[in-house]
């Protein structure tokens, strides 16, 4: 059984914000007097990550989800509670911690803008201690498994951002570490250097067993790679689970569009109970309840003469959406 | 501390910095003649000085030369190390790109202070260098153990002051995230550094020694090179330097406790 490495406790952190007045005036009175309020961002809570686990943070933008990312990787001190990662408490931002984790950030880069990314790798690699032979072998097999070869000669600067984010990311992981924060780490990529990416960690943790914490908007690298999801809800969790149960929770029936032989064929199926959503001559779409689908098509596929059918599962987009946007959505 | 890997991502420093500069040989090249010109400048503006009268606040012309080669090395050295670190603090904290410093297994101020170099900065404090020796002879001045251990010692000060001063004024922009300013009024005390402390008045003498310590920077020094600086003047720089150079570490690591990252 995989021991908890990330453990936290009753979490908060308040900011203090100031708040400006508009025109001229407001600049004035802001200029000398500033009204600042504590703001809560993140509201007492609780949760635990197993080693090698992968759990994607979800919520709408000022959730708090990068807040809660900072904070475990020590960038930010909590206002209440406690956070274990590793065994470290964060904040102190011990060096054996620091050589644990890594931290990608999608909008921001810490190569070398005017070198070829071999030389950040290289400059991290001393950072970290390595000696040249090794940081070699890492820097040759990370970028076998990133397939990147040619770029990591060419200026930063020139580089296509799929490239420039492999080439991040190449960075972050020479000291080979065992948790990976990642605040939205596709952001802005197209969809086959997204794919690329979500392939290279699934990789990544599959062979090292390293525990992946991750926020997306993009809802593929979720479902692609995080079995367990974290909802972040102005500062507060809202959920904390497996990903299928919520999207079963949210959605928790199906539209399955029939074509049947004949018209007739279609009017008996309307008549028959179930729930139809829409008909158009032999075309009929029905909602299913998740829990009865099997039984339901059994029925129908004994009783009526069916030409095709088709399942169709709501956008994911759309299902998450709704946990992002209700204030008191009961899951 | 592990002074064999510091000295290793040191070098590391100065391969990749030399490296970024050296991508852009034009700019290099205005950096030079620039170097050249402004010290062609300051010596033909301190000798204007000095037309009228041979004597500015007890300092010769050939004396007060000794200040201004300080202050080219001194300048040289802000501009090698200082002004391309310093200055980028203030946009690791506005940008929130600190967040990849603060999570390298590295010292944060080490990294911050050291991880650039503008290779034309050399020029200057070699030309700072050449101009002193050239002070040395025409001041006759003797060249012995105790008076080189005493030049080092006041010049080292004179850089951890000037440093400490910078840093702290940039650790700030941890709260009020913008500090260009404050560092332009810093340099621009610095151009006050090229004179002796004597031709300003009294006051002056007290802001510029207590409130900013430009004196401690230049003067004392060149004091030294002339064999007119007494111990106590010496002790007292070195106890100011380390002051600073303290108080800079411990601000930079309280300051970093407010330190709240940019939003993403």
């Amino acid at each position: 059984m995989a021991q908890n490495i990330i453990d936290v406790k009753n979490l908060s952190k308040s900011f203090d914000i100031s708040s400006k007045e508009p025109g001229l005036t407001g600049t004035i009175k802001h200029f000398f007097k500033r009204q600042t309020k504590s703001l809560k961002v993140i509201k007492d809570i609780n949760f635990e990550i197993k080693e090698g686990e992968i759990v994607g943070f979800l919520g709408a933008n000022g959730a708090g989800k990068t807040t809660i990312l900072k904070m475990l990787c020590g960038l930010i001190y909590p206002s209440k509670g406690s956070i274990s990662v590793s065994g470290y408490l964060p904040f102190r931002r011990k060096e054996n911690f620091l050589k644990n984790i890594t931290l990608i950030m999608g909008q921001k880069q810490q190569l070398i803008w005017d070198l070829p990314p071999i030389e950040s790798f290289y400059l991290n690699a001393s950072i970290y201690d390595l000696d040249k032979f090794e940081a070699k072998r890492r820097i040759k097999k990370l970028s076998e498994m990133l397939e990147i070869d040619e770029e990591l000669f060419i200026p930063v600067r020139k580089l296509s951002l799929g490239q420039r984010m492999k080439s991040e990311l190449l960075a972050a992981l020479i000291h080979e570490p065992n948790i990976l924060f990642l605040d939205e780490p596709t952001l802005g990529l197209d969809i086959n250097a997204q794919r690329n990416l979500r392939k290279f960690l699934k990789k990544y943790n599959k062979e090292t067993n390293a525990t992946i914490c991750l926020t997306s908007h993009y809802m593929k690298d979720i479902t692609s790679l995080c079995k367990r999801v974290i909802c972040v809800h102005e500062g507060a969790i809202s959920y904390d689970g497996k990903l299928e149960l919520l999207l079963k929770k949210l959605s928790p029936v199906k539209e399955i569009l029939i074509v049947c032989s004949s018209e007739e064929d279609a009017i008996k199926l309307e008549n028959s109970g179930f729930t139809v959503k829409n008909k158009n001559k032999n075309e009929i779409t029905i909602k299913i309840e998740n829990n009865s689908i099997t039984s339901s098509l059994k029925t129908i596929l004994n009783n009526f003469d069916i030409e095709d059918l088709f399942i169709n599962e709501p956008p994911i987009d759309e299902v998450i959406g709704k946990v992002l946007i209700k204030k008191d959505y009961d899951i | 501390m592990n002074l064999r890997k510091y000295l290793k991502v040191y070098k590391k420093f100065l391969h990749t910095s030399l490296a970024s500069e050296l991508e852009y040989k034009t700019n290099i090249l205005v950096d030079l003649i620039t170097a050249i010109l402004s010290l062609v400048g300051s010596i033909f503006l301190l000798s204007i000085f000095f037309q009228n009268n041979g004597y500015i606040g007890g300092w010769k012309f050939e004396q007060a030369l000794i200040i201004q080669a300080i202050y080219t090395i001194l300048n040289g050295i802000t501009n090698t190390w200082f002004n391309p670190n310093l200055t980028e603090i203030v946009k690791h904290i506005r940008e929130g790109t600190l967040d990849f410093v603060l999570l390298k297994p590295i010292d944060s101020q080490f990294f911050i202070s050291l991880k650039k170099i503008n290779p034309s900065g050399f020029l200057e404090i070699m030309l700072g260098f050449f101009l002193l020796l050239f002070c040395i002879r025409i001041n006759q001045i003797n060249l012995s153990l105790s008076f080189i251990s005493l030049s080092l010692i006041t010049i080292s000060c004179s850089i951890c002051i000037l440093y400490s001063l910078w840093f702290f004024i940039s650790t700030t922009t941890i709260w009020f995230v913008k500090t260009w300013n404050a560092i332009e009024v810093l340099r621009s005390f610095l151009y006050i550094g090229r004179f002796p402390l004597n031709s300003f008045s009294f006051s002056l003498r007290v802001f510029f020694s207590i409130f900013i310590p430009i004196a401690f920077i230049t003067t004392i020094p060149s004091e030294v090179f002339l064999g007119l600086s007494q111990y106590w003047k010496i002790l007292l720089e070195v106890i100011v330097a380390s002051v600073f150079l303290i108080t800079s570490r411990k601000f930079w690591l309280f300051a970093l406790k407010f330190y709240s990252s940019a939003s993403s």
